[in-house]
């Protein structure tokens, strides 16, 4: 395989040139982001840097509590983003019923992802475990957030068409199923458009980091292949358990529409 | 059938005592904001009252499973809700709510004769007036056949002559088959022309109860 070109420090900063063009640009055209762009070129190095070497740190000493904190902070974080970007007030059963459905989704389909698909061993070698927990998390997040936006939307808007389907007798999950299908719909769709135009449209970054590391298009496009599948796998169950548990919350025991 | 007791709900209704009799046309009457429609939504047990006690047939309604309660008592919204499709979409949807087995058209186009809606089976119902929307709603009532008709203002969007036709219609069709009709009307008019007992509800309580008006 070709070697890899080692990144020198000056060259990294090159790389920066990119910012100041388009905050030169930006400046020109009087659009009023420079602060916006240099504070997230800023955040996103230093963030990258520590996590560059806390990844280095835990590859060098693998333990199994590190892993596990790493996929820990990761969850929390993760919960934390979506309810913080839901536009509208959500129910404190709803936020549970988030915070469930992220877990079990996305650690079911990891522990079936590491230990099924690639059989990795140990089985908190943060080498494989702390990038796909990454991608599995951040992708389910994204659909859980756009599910939860979409339900909460739908039942509010949509009211007086759910309370009109149970005074014909309809139950609670008959009288709520477009929008539990609409809302499992729009979390799912930019998983499948972005498989749908992978390889074609866009190269996925894992893959190219993958190659641009020197290793193999063939073995980086496997590990492609699996993945994509395994957030695919991710992103469905947890959205699945949040829009089948999720619209239960807008009803009480006496199966009356609580909005 | 109904009976109420020491039934508070917020500060929009309080009543002491009401039956309601079962197979008989009971009119509710009283000015818009007296409780009518939030009495009717206690009834199909949409919300729940904050004391006292509800019961259908000497059962308390908190004991009911709420979707066979909504299945043997239907209720329809003064505002008729009308979901995305056809007219003949909208008539099934009510079968299909309540699980019941689906009809044919020949008997689709008889439930709309009977509201008197001369529209096609395949028209698209987000095109119909308000009036002829009341009137699919009612039409969807109707078709599901339950043992009692909950209806809010059914007849509030018609010209006078329609209601007439329509609450006639309503009437004898609950004589013919013995069921129980519970109208909420703003019609003094109609509540005593066509009902057997007549609720009239002011600031949220019962101030007249008239039995036997045929």
């Amino acid at each position: 395989m070709i070697s890899v070109i080692d990144l020198q420090l000056w060259q990294m900063i090159a790389a920066y040139v990119f910012v100041l063009v388009l905050m030169l640009i930006t400046k020109l055209k009087g659009i009023p982001r420079e602060k916006e762009i240099l504070i997230a070129s800023v955040r996103m190095t230093i963030q990258l840097i520590l996590t560059g070497y806390i990844l280095v740190y835990l590859f060098d000493a693998p333990s199994p509590l590190y892993t596990i904190l790493i996929l820990m902070i990761m969850e929390i974080f993760s919960v934390y983003n979506i309810i913080k970007r839901t536009k509208t007030a959500i129910s404190p059963k709803l936020k549970q019923i988030i915070a469930f459905s992220m877990i079990i989704g996305t650690v079911s389909c990891l522990l079936f992802f590491l230990l099924v698909v690639i059989q990795i061993s140990p089985w908190y070698d943060p080498q494989y475990f702390i990038p796909i927990a990454g991608m599995l998390i951040g992708n389910s997040m994204t659909g859980i957030s756009l599910g939860v936006n979409r339900l909460v939307d739908g039942m509010q808007k949509q009211k007086y068409l759910v309370e009109g389907a149970l005074m014909l007798g309809a139950t609670p999950r008959t009288a709520a199923k477009q929008i539990v299908d609409d809302a499992f719909d729009s979390a799912i769709l930019p998983t499948i458009n972005s498989m749908v135009g992978m390889g074609i449209v866009f190269l996925p970054g894992m893959m190219t980091g993958q190659i641009l590391s020197g290793i193999s298009p063939i073995t980086a496009i496997e590990y492609q292949i699996a993945v994509m599948l395994g957030i695919l796998g991710s992103v469905t169950l947890t959205v699945i358990l949040f829009v089948q548990l999720g619209y239960k919350t807008f009803f009480n025991e006496q199966q009356q529409l609580k909005i | 059938m109904f009976s109420l007791n020491n039934v508070r709900f917020n500060n929009i209704l309080d009543i002491k005592h009401l039956k309601i009799p079962s197979n008989k046309v009971t009119c509710i009457v009283g000015e818009s904001g007296s409780g009518k429609s939030t009495l009717l939504r206690l009834l199909n047990n949409l919300i729940s009252c904050d004391s006292g006690e509800i019961s259908f047939n000497d059962r308390p309604l908190s004991t009911i499973n709420s979707v066979e309660l909504r299945r043997t008592i239907v209720m329809l919204p003064q505002q008729p809700v009308i979901f995305p499709g056809t007219v003949k979409d909208n008539l099934l949807i009510g079968l299909k709510f309540a699980e019941k087995p689906l009809v044919d058209e020949e008997k689709l186009r008889q439930i709309l004769r009977m509201v008197s809606l001369s529209k096609e089976l395949y028209e698209d119902s987000d095109k119909l007036s308000g009036g002829e929307k009341q009137r699919l709603a009612l039409a969807r009532v109707i078709l599901l056949d339950p043992e009692v008709f909950l209806l809010d203002e059914p007849s509030s969007a018609l010209d006078e002559e329609t209601e007439r036709i329509i609450v006639e219609m309503l009437v004898a069709y609950t004589k013919d088959t013995n069921k129980t009709l519970i109208m909420v009307t703003h019609s003094k008019k109609v509540a005593k022309d066509y009902s057997d007992n007549i609720i009239e509800i002011n600031q949220g309580k019962v101030v007249n109860y008239t039995e036997d008006q045929v």
